[in-house]
């Protein structure tokens, strides 16, 4: 028995040690930072207390940030949950061109963000701009979606919809692939229509992706910002600010980086507890064969 | 058998002799660069580079691309934070005072010898040295400079009835010009806007055009104060965002700045303000004759200076930084000059190098080269502050919400300054 448990622990050592120096011991060193001023040249980091906390209370950036934040999660999640869903269910059927069209589907994933963020530039200019042309064609006028402060934010949402949904439309691929045509078809006997397979098998069948998939695309609404780097560097005035991308922002560019770990800190509080929410509250309603 | 077996032998040992002598001989030099505009910049740095080594077997420069001016400065901080600083770097000539607070850089007066500090820093075009001075040291020598100019679209001056050989010399000319160049179709939509001046991302620096020609000089030259809300500044604000809303000659909002050249190509706009860097694309790309002027005077011509300058890194040896002040002094010779500004489009800092032959047949190629040269008499630095970042970040978003129509012009300037007071008290 000891020995199991000696080689138990020698087998998680180099798994825990690489834990340890990689993630644990930056979160504490984090943590420690948020409670000192920011070193400064030869002024060294003094204790602060909460002093960080105070100000990010009193930022009004990080509120607007958080803000912003939730309406893009609250828009990017369900939009390209559901965009992934209609997308799986029409490339699961039998039908001409298929493969072509889970390709297409899927391109936006393999693309790096970045560089795709600089063609969205071109679809969004006012005037001559791809949105702008089409809008032409139906006689509507320009905008300037990139440059509102009102649209902004909804314009950059797009474009991360664009780039999520193909990549959750996988799972859910990969979930209808697996679902036995036998419960199907004996739901069919019992005279069930189209919608009701859809409710009654085909969705509770789905729920352990749409779980897994909800949760990445939470991670994803606080994480992925690399378009917001690109087309508008959080702008006009911050309103595609998002937590991330302002984290980013104090700490690499302001080098304030004892406001930057307070940052991190709140961000992972934040995100630590929806996730944990996430499994409890969504987990009973999960339906595991 | 044996005889080649020796003979390897010799060349090995001979090999691995070269080997560790290389090293003890030469001077191991690294040096970060940014490339913010398109062509052949990161190539020909790497051949300058070589053409020097080849001349100079005993120093051994490695030039590091480290992306764009701000993947520059973060990276080039984190490895002086973790006491691994690279010899040299271009970096923005705006982070002077950031790089002076966060104590990383050194003075190049130690280096230089007195004759030189007059011939050298001296030669230098007063502009750009306004941001590469402080406390009576040279802290940066001008490598890649820019400054910002106004494009025009001769064909659609033409079509609007307008002189294509006259561009507008002052800003009410400007608006009067681009109201005949606003071009609407018959449902009222507009299809040409009379002017582009890109307010995404970094208004703070074509803002700069308007503030410094209507004599609002944004911060001290201690770096420590910004005048955000003086009367000139909010003047030049309100005269920015009039251009979208009372007069209507350019797109509501903000605008995008990389797409700009692009708005040009596409006649939607017939007039655009961007930097002379963007010279050799518009030459290559522009479907139509095009002409380069100054920005427009308000009371009299103004633009600000812009790009990089080279700075020398203090956690070095004395050794070292004599052999990078060599080479950044090789770097900044006229032939050398020459050549980064046909490759690139910066401006040559130094009045010498455009006496050089090559610059001279260049500009008789590319006359709009010599209108960023002679604008330099008119030009300041642009916003050089401590936290230089974070208070640009402040104006940016001012003047964000002055062109979206969140914010009057007195109000968001206000606000800007009380937030940057808050920042810099702490410096003075």
């Amino acid at each position: 028995m000891r020995r199991q448990t000696l080689t138990a622990w020698a087998l998680l050592l180099p798994a825990a040690c690489l834990l340890v120096v990689f993630t644990h011991g930056p979160v504490l060193r984090t943590v420690l930072a948020t409670f000192y001023t920011t070193p400064h040249g030869r002024l060294p980091a003094k204790f602060a207390g909460f002093d960080n906390y105070a100000h990010l209370i009193a930022d009004p950036i990080f509120w607007q940030a958080l803000r912003n934040n939730l309406l893009y999660a609250g828009l990017t999640i369900p939009a390209s949950m559901g965009l992934a869903l209609v997308m799986a269910l029409l490339v699961n059927g039998r039908m001409r061109g298929r493969g072509f069209l889970r390709m297409a589907f899927f391109t936006p994933t393999v693309l790096p963000l970045i560089a795709v963020a600089n063609i969205w530039i071109f679809f969004y200019q006012p005037g001559f701009g791809l949105i702008d042309q089409i809008r032409g064609l139906f006689g509507l006028g320009a905008t300037n979606l990139l440059g509102q402060g009102d649209s902004a934010l909804y314009a950059v949402a797009a474009v991360a919809v664009w780039k999520e949904a193909g990549f959750f439309m996988i799972f859910y691929l990969a979930a209808l692939q697996a679902i036995p045509q036998s419960l199907i078809e004996a739901a069919r006997l019992e005279g069930a229509n189209a919608l009701q397979i859809f409710r009654r098998v085909i969705w509770p069948l789905l729920t352990p992706t749409t779980l897994f998939v909800a949760v990445n695309a939470v991670v994803n609404a606080f994480r992925l910002v690399d378009h917001i780097y690109q087309m508008t560097g959080g702008g006009p005035n911050n309103a595609t600010a998002l937590l991330f991308y302002y984290l980013y922002q104090v700490g690499f560019q302001f080098w304030d980086t004892a406001y930057a770990a307070t940052l991190t800190t709140v961000l992972v509080v934040v995100l630590g507890l929806v996730s944990v929410g996430q499994f409890l509250f969504l987990d009973r309603k999960v339906h595991y064969q | 058998m044996t005889m080649s077996y020796l003979r390897g032998l010799t060349l090995g040992a001979a090999a691995t002799l070269a080997l560790c002598a290389a090293p003890a001989l030469a001077l191991d030099l690294q040096f970060y660069f940014p490339v913010a505009v398109g062509g052949g910049a990161a190539k020909t740095i790497g051949e300058l580079t070589d053409a020097y080594m080849a001349q100079h077997p005993d120093v051994k420069i490695e030039p590091v691309y480290t992306g764009s001016y701000v993947d520059t400065i973060a990276k080039a901080m984190t490895a002086a934070k973790g006491g691994n600083p690279p010899q040299l770097a271009v970096i923005g000539a705006a982070e002077m005072f950031n790089l002076i607070g966060e104590d990383v850089i050194a003075p190049f007066d130690d280096y230089v010898s007195d004759a030189d500090k007059a011939a050298w820093f001296g030669g230098f075009y007063p502009a750009f040295m306004e941001n590469s001075q402080a406390f009576g040291k040279t802290w940066g020598i001008p490598f890649q400079r820019s400054t910002p100019v106004m494009y025009w679209n001769k064909e659609a001056f033409r079509k609007a009835g307008l002189d294509p050989e006259h561009a507008p010399a002052s800003w009410d000319e400007m608006v009067e010009m681009a109201r005949k160049l606003t071009v609407k179709d018959a449902s009222g939509q507009v299809t040409q806007w009379g002017v582009r001046i890109p307010t995404a991302g970094l208004p703070y620096w074509l803002y700069q055009g308007v503030a410094i020609a209507n004599d609002a000089i944004l911060a001290s030259a201690d770096g420590k104060t910004t005048a955000f809300n003086s009367p000139e500044a909010i003047e030049a604000a309100q005269k920015l965002v009039d251009l979208t809303t009372a007069q209507g000659v350019m797109e509501k909002g903000t605008l995008d700045w990389g797409a700009t050249p692009k708005a040009f190509f596409e006649g939607n706009a017939a007039m655009i303000w961007t930097t002379t860097g963007n010279l050799t694309n518009i030459t290559q790309n522009a479907p139509f004759p095009f002409g380069v002027a100054f920005l427009p005077a308000i009371k009299h011509f103004g633009a600000p200076t812009g790009g990089g300058n080279f700075y020398l890194f203090k956690d070095s040896t004395d050794e070292e930084k004599k052999a990078s002040v060599d080479f950044v002094k090789w770097m900044t010779a006229p032939e050398q000059a020459a050549k980064w500004t046909m490759a690139t489009g910066y401006v040559a800092p130094r009045a010498e190098d455009w006496d050089t032959p090559a610059l001279k047949d260049y500009v008789a190629k590319v006359p709009g080269a010599l209108v960023a040269r002679e604008q330099l008499q008119y030009a300041k630095a642009e916003l050089t502050v401590y936290q230089n970042a974070q208070i640009t970040q402040i104006l940016n978003s001012a003047l964000e919400a002055i062109m979206t129509g969140q914010a009057e012009p007195k109000a968001a300037l206000d606000e800007a300054q009380a937030k940057a007071d808050a920042i810099l008290k702490a410096y003075r």
